[in-house]
């Protein structure tokens, strides 16, 4: 007779070893890059321009650039993103309306990232003639992320009790009062959770940018939203697969400026989330 | 006064609630725009279908055939991978392990997700590349199964992290009604917990191996690019995104090779409009 423990033992040995077969590589991806990437780093490596056909030098420019898309795509994000989650939280009823502007969320956030580049190289650089820019790559970094702060901000105003608006609106707030002084104070951590997850993903998004912004090689600062900019995950594309013989530790530190940024601004998101969840009293 | 700054108010987060709308329809239509015209020149079955891709040889030679069946290839051996280690992993976090691990384990897994592809495809470089040329012993090791691998790896937060929520919202009475009867927790697993939740983990997958289809840079940097059809998973291959992304700097605005990189975006679209719809169904089924 089969023992259904014994079983139960296998089955859950395999479940384990799934487990450590995605975790144990994660491990060691992060590990090898900041093993071999510190090496890079220097005051020099992050504030100088590159030099010797980017073999030498620092990534300073591609810092800055990857500074000033995220800057960009957030300003254009963040305020039709929140707007987009007060309508479907707030006003929004349950209709067509409501289910296809769902559908396309969904659809929205599945696109493919290089899709968005030929998007953006269509409507930006070409039909709106904006060129390659600093504008064009923020705008579609913008509609790239927007996805992902409708649907966090929204989850953030909908888990305010509905009857902290019950008590605002009967004692006479209008409804846009209610929002605004009661349902978006308490959800503020969820937004800037959502928001700061947006961040992390614009900053790592190489395939939009591609047509869109980013200069294979540039050494001054951009000086306005027209020019174009170096960025560094299409930086640490170029160096690892378009310039030959470059030094291996100034791709692993590029790889580990990039890593560095991206995983900061998810812990902060995780931690505002974490503490957030402790201090909620309803 | 106020009723006036209701209004509009209102008005205006109905229109930011449309934007979603109208830039899917945007983006459909730009794609449409410069896409559409490659097909005067090679016929929609000629471009799906053609054997051969030399978008630079005079004249053009425009069919994508090898570039869909080099995203097939590296899909479905994406698929293979990390469909059951997802899966199972998802099954683990969700009812095996404890409370403690359980957050670490999540964090670990959004870690993976927030990792840029690009970032992964450069790992994948200095590390899987090399060991697949070693193991298998071929000239070099770019291979579709390097993509795959890589690959993986990226499907994998999205398949553990719905399938998690889809046992997660499976009755508790369910689980309760399965120990009463003397289950084991495995056979409660196996039995109710998988079954009943099995449209949301379909969902899983199927968003999964979207994100694989649409991946470029990391599946750019180890996977060759050899446009040409695959005959096994060891040679090197090219897939729809990787040539959109590696020949779109060259290519000519207005040439037939950019209305053809434009006209793979299409293809590239319609794919992932389709997985999320049905995706987006199989999730709603399950809430019903």
């Amino acid at each position: 007779m089969r023992n259904p423990y014994r079983t139960q033992n296998i089955a859950f040995f395999f479940l384990l070893l799934a487990t450590l077969l995605i975790v144990i590589p994660v491990g060691l991806i992060v590990v090898i890059i900041i093993q071999k990437g510190c090496g890079a780093i220097s005051w020099q490596f992050l504030t100088d321009i590159p030099r010797q056909g980017m073999r030498a030098g620092g990534i300073f420019p591609a810092i800055v650039g990857t500074v000033y898309l995220v800057t960009g795509a957030i300003l254009f994000a963040l305020p039709i993103g929140l707007s987009a989650a007060i309508y479907l939280s707030e006003y929004s009823k349950d209709n067509a309306l409501t289910r296809i502007i769902k559908l396309a969320i969904v659809n929205l956030a599945g696109v493919p990232s290089v899709v968005y580049g030929l998007f953006g190289l269509a409507l930006f650089v070409v039909f709106f003639k904006f060129g390659a820019s600093i504008l064009s790559g923020s705008l579609t970094l913008g509609i790239m992320i927007l996805p992902i702060i409708i649907t966090t901000s929204r989850e953030a105003l909908e888990s305010v009790p509905y009857s902290f608006r019950e008590v605002s609106l009967s004692l006479g707030a209008s409804r846009w009062q209610t929002i605004r002084h009661i349902v978006l104070p308490s959800a503020i951590p969820g937004i800037l959770t959502g928001t700061i997850l947006g961040l992390g993903r614009a900053a790592g998004e190489t395939a939009p940018i591609l047509f869109t912004v980013a200069a294979f090689y540039l050494p001054q600062l951009p000086k306005s939203i027209f020019d174009q900019a170096m960025a560094l995950p299409y930086h640490l594309y170029v160096i690892s697969t378009q310039v030959p013989n470059v030094d291996e530790k100034i791709r692993y530190g590029t790889a580990l400026v990039l890593l560095a940024l991206v995983l900061f601004m998810n812990l902060v998101a995780i931690i505002i989330r974490y503490k957030f969840r402790k201090r909620k009293k309803w | 006064m106020r009723k006036l700054k209701e209004f509009v108010i209102e008005k205006f987060v109905l229109i930011c609630g449309i934007a979603s709308i109208f830039f899917v329809v945007l983006i459909f239509l730009f794609l449409l725009k410069e896409g559409l015209a490659v097909f005067k020149i090679a016929g929609p079955f000629k471009f799906l279908f053609g054997r051969s891709w030399y978008p630079i040889s005079e004249p053009p030679q425009l069919g994508i055939l090898p570039l869909i069946l080099g995203s097939l290839l590296v899909t479905f051996g994406a698929a293979v991978i990390s469909i059951p280690i997802g899966v199972g992993c998802a099954v683990y976090i969700a009812e095996v392990a404890p409370v403690k691990t359980k957050e670490i384990l999540k964090a670990g897994i959004e870690l993976l997700a927030a990792i840029p592809s690009v970032v992964l495809g450069f790992i994948g470089m200095v590390t899987l590349v090399p060991m697949v040329k070693n193991i298998f012993g071929i000239p070099t090791g770019l291979t579709a199964l390097s993509g795959s691998i890589m690959l993986a790896f990226m499907a994998m937060p999205t398949i553990v992290s719905i399938a998690e929520d889809a046992l997660y919202s499976v009755p508790k009475n369910y689980k309760e009604g399965a120990f009463a009867l003397g289950a084991t927790k495995w056979q409660m697993i196996w039995r109710v917990m998988l079954p009943a939740a099995s449209s949301g983990i379909l969902a899983a997958v199927m968003l999964g191996i979207g994100r694989v289809i649409g991946e470029t840079m990391a599946v750019m940097m180890i996977t060759g690019n050899a446009a040409v059809i695959p005959h096994s998973i060891l040679v090197p291959v090219r897939t729809l995104t990787a040539t959109i992304a590696a020949e779109m700097g060259e290519a000519v605005v207005g040439s037939e090779h950019y209305f053809a990189l434009f006209a793979i975006g299409i293809v590239l679209f319609i794919i992932s409009f389709a997985i999320n719809v049905t995706a987006d169904l199989f999730l709603h089924k399950r809430q019903r």
